[in-house]
């Protein structure tokens, strides 16, 4: 059963870039109070830049690249490199398809999270990105298990991205420019796992979820 | 917001333009925003590219030229630069004895200098990279990012510099460069926060009676906030933290570093200062550098950072270098 075709892919990138530039300022606020006050303006220069490049084409894959590269190219940072890696890492799981199912589309979304694991070396619990992205890959599959559709089972994994973000504010940061400041990065919630809720709701918005 | 800026979206762009126009020994290339030396690639020579996030002028770009950095790749203001800037610099410095990397340890800059190597490898290119990370105000490296590459980075660039400017290998100058790194130390405080151009407002609030100890260099708060001091027990706040990390037993290059905002008055007041510290210690200054290299923007605030140096090291530091910023020998 075709889940997810290339018109749906694009429209979460599209909502996805709302989202970021709507919230750039707040994200930016978040940075400024753990790093270094520059991650709304570069995640919405980035996703500027996406939206301006991408188009449906042809196939999963060939978008998913189109969004990396333009992501690799704009942004800069630590993000610039680890939302491109994900969804490098997405592209080979979609394939040269034009549509594909459910359960294809979680692999290919937990392929992306596993890809910025391995380039951050980030954790769950260090206060970043993966608090967000890990519980949301580990609720999609579950909820697709238990035989929910991909619109209700993408809004579950938004609702847990929404709550591994908002775990973050008690942790204390262990990667990024956060961990700089030791104990006094408790207390504030961290910016990457604010973008990446972003990126999961935005996921169940474009899904109808 | 007071600044001398057009649009902030455009200061990295218009000082650029400003460089170029400043200093025609050297090539900019506007689109990718690299600044090379006017003669690059040389011939032979092991090419030294880094590059980092704009707002530390005059690193890097102050530091391209004959006996320092073949190239430099400006980010957007404290954002490293992307793998495709890296990789431009990269293909156009390789004279065929291979290309080094210098890279201040912070998540992005490893990542974006990472993929940019691993890129540069697949075209062939023979690229190694070295990691500055001198900052001992990161006390516990294990359950952080790494110390913070600072000061130690106009020093590695420099005597790495000098060393491929006399036709050493690839392996010889990243060998050395990651020597320079390991047996250096900084350590930094801000009297100010600093306001990027895009942002509008300082990052962080700093009272009139309050400095921030154990600063990175982009504005980021430091480890600990405490009231001011004279600058004799602000001296003590940044040489203690380096002599107890490491030890710094006879002779050092020493640098004092103003973070942008700081008049060279108070750079060499505190120079005085550390000089009588180490002096108390038992420890020798045989060169010295006073002045803002590594800078946050407007911030106010200084650096202390410290090389273990011996005869072939201090060699190197005085080999003729020919930058916008930094000039001896020629």
């Amino acid at each position: 059963m075709a889940d997810v075709d290339t018109g749906l892919f694009v429209s979460w990138i599209r909502e996805f870039a709302r989202l970021i530039g709507e919230n750039a300022g707040y994200l930016t606020d978040l940075d400024a109070a753990v790093g270094d006050a520059d991650h709304g303006v570069n995640m919405d220069r980035g996703m500027k830049a996406v939206v301006a490049k991408i188009d449906e084409g042809p196939d999963l894959g060939g978008v998913c690249k189109q969004v990396a590269t333009a992501l690799i190219g704009s942004v800069g940072g630590a993000a610039g490199p680890l939302y491109g890696t994900l969804f490098l890492r997405m592209a080979p799981v979609l394939g040269s398809v034009p549509s594909t199912d459910a359960t294809t589309f979680a692999a290919a979304l937990r392929a992306g999270v596993d890809g910025v694991v391995a380039r951050g070396h980030a954790e769950p619990g260090d206060k970043t990105m993966v608090d967000a992205l890990a519980p949301a890959v580990e609720t999609l599959d579950a909820a697709l298990a238990a035989g929910a559709t991909l619109p209700d089972a993408l809004r579950r994994a938004a609702d847990a991205a929404a709550a591994g973000r908002d775990a973050t504010t008690p942790l204390v940061a262990r990667k990024g420019r956060a961990s700089y400041l030791g104990e006094r990065s408790a207390g504030h919630l961290d910016p990457g796992a604010a973008s990446s809720a972003m990126l999961i709701a935005a996921a169940a918005t474009a899904a109808g979820g | 917001m007071k600044k001398l800026i057009n649009d902030p979206a455009d200061v990295v762009a218009d000082a650029l333009r400003g460089m170029a126009a400043a200093h025609p020994e050297l090539r900019v290339d506007h689109a990718d925003r690299v600044v090379y030396r006017g003669d690059a690639p040389v011939a032979g020579k092991v090419g030294l590219v880094s590059g980092g996030g704009s707002g530390h002028e005059p690193l890097h770009a102050g530091f391209v030229g004959p006996g320092m950095l073949d190239a430099a790749c400006a980010g957007e203001v404290f954002t490293s630069p992307v793998p495709d800037q890296i990789l431009a610099a990269t293909r156009n410095v390789d004279g065929g004895a291979g290309v080094l990397h210098i890279v201040k340890n912070y998540t992005g800059d490893v990542l974006n200098f990472e993929m940019a190597a691993e890129f540069a490898a697949a075209e062939g290119i023979t690229v190694q990279s070295v990691l500055v990370n001198d900052d001992v105000a990161v006390q516990d490296s294990t359950y952080t990012a790494g110390r913070r590459g600072v000061g130690a980075t106009l020093l590695v660039e420099k005597i790495a510099g000098a060393a491929a400017d006399r036709g050493q290998s690839l392996d010889r100058v990243a060998a050395l460069a990651r020597r320079v790194n390991a047996e250096a130390r900084s350590m930094g405080m801000a009297l100010t926060s600093c306001t990027v151009p895009a942002v509008g407002h300082p990052t962080f609030e700093l009272s009139e009676t309050e400095m921030e100890v154990g600063i990175g260099i982009h504005g980021e708060p430091g480890r600990r906030r405490i009231p001011v001091r004279p600058a004799r027990e602000v001296a003590e706040l940044l040489v203690e933290p380096i002599l107890s990390d490491r030890d710094f037993t006879g002779v050092v290059i020493a640098f004092v570093n103003g973070m942008g905002g700081t008049p060279l008055i108070e750079l060499y007041l505190m120079y005085g200062e550390v000089v009588a510290l180490l002096d108390k210690a038992g420890i020798t200054v045989a060169r010295s550098l006073v002045g803002s290299y590594v800078t946050s923007l407007d911030m106010a605030g200084c650096s202390v950072t410290l090389l273990n140096a011996d005869d072939d090291l201090i060699e190197l530091w005085d080999h003729p270098v020919h930058t916008p910023a930094l000039r001896k020998g020629c």
